[in-house]
């Protein structure tokens, strides 16, 4: 027994060294520093476009010894991320927690009031980047354009499928989008993460997605599906051939309409200014780190780092925006 | 042939003297990670998943961290059994099923055997889910595909009617258990309307589901060791073994008697790992229940049957290769481990999905062929160490019953270091300790609550595709014959039973 121990502590002795030995020698001219390890919640599951991003974040920080404390990651995706919002929320030691937010960060709050989360309260740390969106069919369906979408799920009525993440979700918002802009009948179906979405449009267990570029990548190389319209205010650099949603004409008329993901980083609520400025700095450092900004152009992420003031701004935009179109589908009142 | 040669070449390369020690290493690592109830691969890998980066900037290129990360999943998947067996604590969310025959086998003072078995059972495992893997992923890619929501849930019924015979003769109390096992897999926020149910007293702690590990430990672990003070106050009733190298190799020769178990968790393991859905645990459940229903000695499974540890053992290791090829082929990881193992493909650069194979052979063919020698370093070193565990068992009860206790506590807050989770635990242990007294079986419960959360969205998503309609499960071509044979097996025991009568009365 008293072998099986020891090599046990051995063991996760050797795994805690390797985590924690890589930045010891970055001490501080903050003023602040971590004290131990730092909770780093992720609000969605494993696997998904959020939860590679906070692990590559991770990775950065590890690699380039940018932090004296490891980053911790913890998935909560529970609910839409009420589950991590409840968690950063509570947390016992706010300097220490910060979290990996999506859109969910804007609508979960405004559609379950019951959980009493004031997402103002959270430190703005950063923003990394603005996710996009594209509508994708698989190539067997034929269609290679959005006029011929257009005309093709018009007449499908409502056994046109499209898979979606989550319930009230961006992908839902888009759909929602697209019904009320065009008058189609699309069904909507969730799912828990947007893996298993691509794999089911791949897979042609449904007929359409609005995947992030990150998430259908691997299938659009191979051939196996085909993007129609791009949800942004200008084409995407890695897409140049599909056009926005603002230049289809339907009718004679232009109808433009972008939506983006942000994809930042918060401090949970009560985290001392201190703090907010060393994670806002370290995460400038990832930012602007090679990997990051290599990440950032291969899956077509948009926008600039952002944080402080203007951050809390670009979030009461948002806010009010979801609150219009949740209220727009019926989502809320 | 070329398969032959690329295989060949990926073999040579894993060999290299860099990759092996690191296989070593992962595979020892892996070892004990999966030993310590509570911790699995999962852990394992993502806690070491920053290491691979010094890795990396030794030996340049993915190859070498993957397969330090692959040797420490192989080896946490042998792990998982050891606790099982000498402690009756699942050491994984998918070493439960072990538990069910291992631990009567370790009562019975034949933890040697079935810690031997497990071994020699997950490498046949591996070995046989290996060659599929080697000989016909882009094929298997397709079958994955083309497994929507309908065919998923399918399965699942299939995986709850193997089951409904494990609960022994009392029906409405086997019942009883999994409506239990189901309720409780529906706590937490609903994916498909977005809502909280069943959240007790608002506590947040129930918004993110009741964990099965936590289910599992209290279980097994608590209500378990209650059990055992209960029936036998004067001390323990396992049997001490004198176990030397000797007595391995004889226990080596028993294998063969478990060879029925060995082959069905294989086949059947590695077909439910490719299914991105499913994952080790579900395949793991339903390879024990196959077994145990198509066995001609099915009244001994539960009490010590060497098929009882070989099925769920092959099965769990067999899915683990096998939930590698959705995360390789199609960039979907099939368990929550190979969600890490993606993240680290992404990181070291590399773009997981359809054209992985045929863009970075230099980076699958060592990886494939590091699976094979992994395997072999795993099966040697956990045969080596089986003396070792097995000191565990010759602690006086009064030692081992607090050591279980805290490993129980330890286990529960490791695996996601959240105190409600603990308290949840013995809340559990005491309860399965009560039910026990009360004689109903709680193995249809843990697989109720391993299962629910898979089907039900299955569910609800086939029936917003029909609008409602039941037949989508039927007119199907793969999920109906599945339908129709998951129910045939659902109404077996009830046609036994009226088969019964009928003589009777006759």
């Amino acid at each position: 027994m008293k072998s099986i121990k020891s090599l046990l502590v051995g063991a996760v002795g050797i795994a805690l060294a390797a985590t924690s030995l890589s930045g010891i020698a970055n001490a501080g001219s903050h003023g602040w520093e971590p004290t131990k390890p730092v909770d780093f919640i992720i609000m969605a599951g494993k696997g998904g476009g959020a939860d590679k991003m906070a692990r590559l974040m991770q990775a950065i920080v590890e690699e380039e010894n940018l932090s004296n404390r490891p980053l911790v990651p913890t998935n909560k995706s529970g609910g839409s991320g009420a589950e991590a919002l409840v968690a950063a929320k509570n947390a016992t030691d706010p300097d220490h927690t910060i979290m990996v937010t999506l859109n969910s960060f804007f609508t979960t709050p405004l559609r379950n009031p019951g959980i009493k989360v004031d997402i103002q309260t959270f430190a703005p740390v950063g923003r990394m980047a603005e996710d996009t969106f594209l509508l994708w069919v698989h190539k067997d369906s034929g269609i290679t354009s959005i006029g011929q979408f257009l005309t093709k799920v018009k007449a499908e009525g409502n056994k046109w499928v499209m898979g979606g993440t989550g319930k009230n979700s961006e992908d839902n918002i888009i759909t929602d989008h697209l019904n009320k802009q065009y008058g189609l009948n699309i069904k909507y179906i969730p799912y828990k993460g947007g893996g298993a979405v691509a794999k089911d449009l791949a897979g042609k267990q449904i007929n359409s997605s609005v995947n992030n570029p990150s998430e259908a990548l691997g299938f659009y190389e191979a051939g196996t599906v085909v993007p129609l319209v791009a949800f942004t205010d200008k084409r995407l650099p890695m897409f140049p051939n599909v056009p926005t949603l603002g230049e289809v004409f339907v009718g004679g008329k232009q109808a433009p309409w972008a939506y983006y993901m942000q994809r930042a980083v918060v401090g949970a609520p009560g985290m001392s200014e201190k703090a907010q400025a060393y994670f806002t700095d370290l995460f400038t450092k990832v930012y602007n780190s090679k990997k990051w900004q290599a990440y950032k152009s291969k899956k077509s992420l948009m926008g600039e780092f952002m944080a402080g003031d203007e951050l809390k701004a670009y979030w009461t935009r948002q806010v009010d925006n979801h609150r219009a179109i949740l209220k727009a589908s019926g989502a809320i009142k | 042939m070329d398969v032959l040669i690329a295989l060949w070449q990926g073999i040579l390369i894993a060999l290299e003297p860099i990759n092996l020690g690191l296989a070593v290493i992962g595979v020892v690592v892996g070892l004990f990670v999966g030993a310590m109830p509570g911790l699995g691969s999962v852990n394992g890998v993502a806690i070491l998943l920053p290491f691979t980066f010094v890795i990396q900037s030794f030996t340049g290129g993915a190859t070498s961290p993957m397969i330090f990360l692959a040797s420490i999943y192989y080896g946490a998947m042998y792990g998982g059994a050891i606790s099982s067996i000498t402690l009756g604590i699942p050491g994984a969310s998918t070493a439960v099923a072990t538990t069910f025959d291992g631990r009567p086998l370790a009562l019975a003072g034949k933890a040697h055997v079935a810690l031997v078995v497990a071994a020699l059972a997950s490498f046949a495992g591996a070995t046989v889910s290996n060659l599929l893997f080697t000989g016909f992923a882009p094929l298997l890619a397709d079958v994955a595909l083309s497994f929507g929501n309908p065919e998923i849930f399918a399965l699942m019924l299939l995986a709850f009617a193997t089951f409904v015979g494990l609960g022994g003769d009392d029906i409405p109390k086997t019942l009883f258990s999994i409506c239990f096992g189901l309720v409780m897999a529906t706590v937490g926020f609903d994916i498909i309307s977005g809502e909280p149910r069943l959240v007790f007293f608002d506590l947040t702690g129930f918004t993110h589901g009741i964990r099965f590990l936590v289910l599992a430990i209290g279980v097994y672990g608590i209500g378990e060791m209650m059990w055992t003070i209960n029936t036998s106050r004067t001390g323990t009733n396992m049997s001490k073994v004198e176990v030397t190298f000797a007595s391995v190799v004889e226990a080596i020769k028993q294998f063969k008697q478990a060879w029925r178990g060995t082959a069905i968790g294989s086949a059947l393991g590695f077909f439910v790992g490719i299914l991105p859905a499913a994952g080790a645990t579900p395949g793991s459940l339903m390879a024990y229940g196959i077994s145990k229903m198509t066995s001609r000695r099915s009244a001994e499974f539960g009490k010590g049957a060497l098929d009882g540890v070989a099925a769920p053992e092959a099965a769990n290791n067999s899915a683990s290769t096998g939930a590698m090829l959705p995360m390789m082929t199609l960039g979907i990881p099939g368990s929550p481990t190979t969600a890490v193992l993606l993240a680290g493909m992404v990181i070291w650069g590399l773009q997981p999905g359809p054209l992985l194979f045929t863009d970075q052979p230099e980076f699958v063919w060592p990886l494939i062929g590091s699976f094979y020698i992994s395997n072999f370093v795993a099966v040697a070193v956990n045969l080596l160490f089986i003396p070792v565990f097995l000191w565990m068992l010759r602690m006086p009860f009064t030692i081992l019953a607090p050591l279980i206790f805290v490993l129980s506590l330890v286990g529960t807050y490791a695996a996601y270091m959240d105190m409600f989770d603990v308290w949840l635990m013995v809340i559990f242990g005491v309860g399965a300790f009560l039910l026990r007294i009360l004689d109903y079986p709680l193995a249809p419960a843990v697989l109720a609550i391993v299962l629910g959360p898979i089907a039900e969205p299955k569910l609800r998503q086939s029936l917003l595709l029909s609008d409602g309609d039941f037949s989508i499960f039927f007119t199907r071509p793969i999920a109906g014959p599945i339908t129709v044979i998951a129910i045939l097996l659902i109404l077996l025991p009830l046609l036994k039973l009226i088969r019964d009568k009928l003589r009777k009365t006759a």
